[in-house]
């Protein structure tokens, strides 16, 4: 074979195979290296302190808005009689919403044997934590009495009564319970290699200490790992028809109602399509300046950010093809109060917010048809934000036009957000952004034993491969070895 | 464990630790391993490798039936609540709904044998794994400090019924690539 034709073979692979997903000639040492510096350096960039100051202080400014909701009670909110459900529900359903992308991400993709998951899914999984985090605030403070909460669950109280299982709500705090808690087993799981990777490389004794213990004496024994993997395999099974329950029974509580626009059977799938819409931008909106601050660009590539675009343009079609769906099933039903309803949103008092909704989620996520927009990181950052924008309103659309204009004209109102209500919601963003700059300073943001084993290092090409997935595209040969394809000339 | 051996300093001997820089030269001794027919042994690796398990010859886990089994209890857990709270226990006269109706109850059956389920999975990967063991033997070689980072080791047991010193390190360092070092107890 003739030299020009040998350095002819990188492009033809590169064509077959895709760019490859760690980039920048990356070795099994540098991806530990990368990733594990982040956390070891004394100090992480000016940018973080920055963005953890003003988070902070907006976390704080949440908790003083709990404070005074539980001192002064929830007349504090701008909710009225027809509208019982402002920004509190608004707001559980986003940030449920948003955590709904780490579980695709981390479980589904891993299923779909996706190995591009591998860069992101810690980051993903992180999101989903603390969003599940913040969602779960909401409802607990807008029950009035907070201190009572644990009449929510079977718990054995001075009443002698049990919750009352026929309804949507206590199913939502088994979903919503149930999710936390596996989400957190999963992204502690898949962090205890990591962890150990950091304990073997600490200088400190204290840092030895604290990755010591979390990563509970790992030593990277194939017998292990084989269980491990198992272990993985089987929670990313039970976590993906669980993230698929877990907004179908928050749509539930809507659905199960009598409420025109509430009462649709098209709610739970648009609701999962919703959700992993809005989670997906967050993830796009996380990861963009992370990548940039901690120089990830190697591990994170421009690939990963295309992949996830694609995820927000299909989402985001499912979602706009669910409202017209949702309105052509209002004038096709016949019934005058789901007609009614459906025109008033488009035309009634909230209209700014339903078309702010539409051009959020319908209409600016379809520059991501164009591959400029998909590989261009201000147009990323635009849809992102759009979309998170458009998703919040998504939910204040549902919630509010329908209590606000229920059956009866003598029984309409109509829902201000107070600044109570408006500092509450800027105060969750505080809470959530807060600890994800913790996460990112102070645990393994990259999964370093799952990147590695997608490396050339890793020899999956060694033989055909029968454990997490056929990589077809990804590993140099494997075609043509398995099915017998065109002899080339290498 | 047993003190039958002893390192060249006359510490007691935990066994023999081999590095191997790369996957294939690992792949190969560990065949090589399996079939000498040792039995306390193990590969590390920082991160799974595809195809060590056969060639170490491990034996499928059977974490898939606890957490099957689990997943069981669970539905039975949630549903048997659900019945005894609703039904037995309190009944809650609530719009003329029947006490006991499985569709309404299957939303909360469903999470409750996830959860049950998941715990599983997790608590029995951790108690199959013997894990957390916060002190080994192995965790003294300063070379094993990079089997979480890019290299990847055999270890045998001194308590192996087949480990001999000699032979086992002749073995081991038969082995394409390897570096042999005694590990104490």
């Amino acid at each position: 074979m003739s030299r020009s034709t040998a350095e002819a073979v990188p492009a033809l692979d590169e064509r077959i195979r895709g760019e490859p997903l760690v980039a920048g000639g990356e070795t099994l040492a540098s991806v530990t290296e990368t990733v594990c510096a982040i956390v070891e350096k004394p100090r992480p960039p000016r940018a973080w302190y920055v963005a953890f100051g003003i988070s902070a202080m907006l976390a704080g400014l949440l908790f003083a808005m709990i404070g005074y909701l539980l001192i002064e009670g929830t007349g504090v909110w701008g909710i009225n009689v027809p509208v019982g459900w402002g920004f509190d529900i608004t707001n559980f359903v986003f940030w449920v919403g948003i955590g709904h992308a780490g579980t695709l991400i981390s479980a589904i993709l891993f299923l779909f044997r996706q190995k591009w998951r591998t860069s992101i899914n810690r980051f993903a999984e992180a999101m989903t934590i603390f969003a599940v985090l913040c969602a779960g605030l909401f409802p607990a403070i807008h029950v009035g009495r907070a201190w009572v909460e644990y009449w929510m669950f079977p718990i054995p109280n001075n009443l002698s009564m049990w919750p009352n299982f026929r309804s949507p709500l206590l199913w939502d705090v088994f979903a919503v319970s149930t999710y936390m808690i596996v989400s957190l087993l999963f992204w502690y799981m898949g962090m205890i290699p990591d962890l150990a990777t950091l304990r073997d490389r600490a200088r400190t004794r204290i840092r030895r200490f604290f990755y010591g213990l979390f990563s509970l004496g790992w030593r990277g024994s194939n017998r292990q790992w084989h269980r491990y993997e198992r272990a993985y395999l089987l929670l990313a099974a039970l976590a993906t028809p669980l993230v698929l329950s877990v907004h179908s029974v928050v749509s539930f509580d809507f659905a199960v109602s009598q409420v025109p626009g509430w009462h649709t059977t098209i709610f739970p799938p648009y609701f999962v399509a919703g959700a992993i819409f809005g989670g997906f931008a967050m993830v796009l909106l996380l990861i963009v300046p992370s990548r940039e601050w901690f120089g990830l660009k190697n591990l994170i590539t421009m690939r990963h950010l295309e992949n996830m675009t694609k995820i927000v343009l299909a989402t985001g079609s499912m979602v706009g093809y669910a409202y017209l769906i949702e309105i052509f099933i209002a004038w096709y039903s016949g019934n005058s109060l789901e007609r009614f309803t459906f025109m008033n949103r488009a035309l009634g008092p909230y209209a700014w917010a339903f078309w702010t909704m539409v051009s959020c989620n319908v209409i600016l996520p379809q520059l991501f048809w164009f591959k400029r927009f998909r590989r261009s990181i201000p147009a990323i950052l635009l849809v992102a934000i759009g979309v998170n924008i458009g998703m919040w309103f998504e939910r204040y659309v549902i919630i509010v036009t329908s209590l606000s204009r229920d059956f009866l004209p003598s029984s309409w109102g109509h829902f201000t957000p107070t600044w109570v209500d408006l500092c509450t919601l800027l105060g969750s963003f505080g809470l959530f952004f807060t600890l994800f700059l913790l996460f990112l300073r102070f645990l393994p943001i990259v999964a370093i034993a799952e990147v590695k084993s997608v490396m050339p290092e890793a020899k999956l090409d060694r033989d055909v491969h029968h454990g997490q997935g056929d990589y077809h595209g990804d590993i140099p040969r494997q075609h043509e070895r398995q099915f017998g394809g065109p002899e080339t000339n290498r | 464990m047993n003190g039958k051996w002893t390192t060249a300093d006359g510490a007691p001997l935990f066994g023999l630790l081999a590095e191997f820089a790369d996957v294939d030269a690992l792949i190969e001794g560990a065949e090589k391993v399996r079939d000498a027919g040792y039995t306390k042994w193990d590969a590390h690796t920082p991160f799974p490798v595809h195809g060590l398990d056969d060639a170490m010859g491990i034996r499928h886990t059977k974490l898939s039936y606890l957490v099957f089994a689990a997943g069981v209890f669970g539905v039975f857990a949630g549903l048997g609540l659900q019945w005894w709270t609703n039904t037995v226990d309190y009944s809650l006269i609530l719009s003329g709904k029947p006490f006991f109706a499985l569709p309404a109850n299957i939303p909360v059956l469903f999470e409750v044998m996830v959860l049950f389920a998941a715990a599983a999975a997790f608590v029995g990967m951790l108690a199959f794994n013997n894990l957390p063991l916060w002190y080994h033997s192995l965790f003294k070689s300063r070379r094993f400090l990079r089997a979480t980072n890019d290299r990847f080791f055999i270890s045998i047991e001194a308590r192996d019924p087949k480990f001999d010193p000699r032979a086992t390190r002749a073995l081991l360092e038969s082995l394409r690539g390897a570096a042999v070092e005694e590990v104490e107890e």
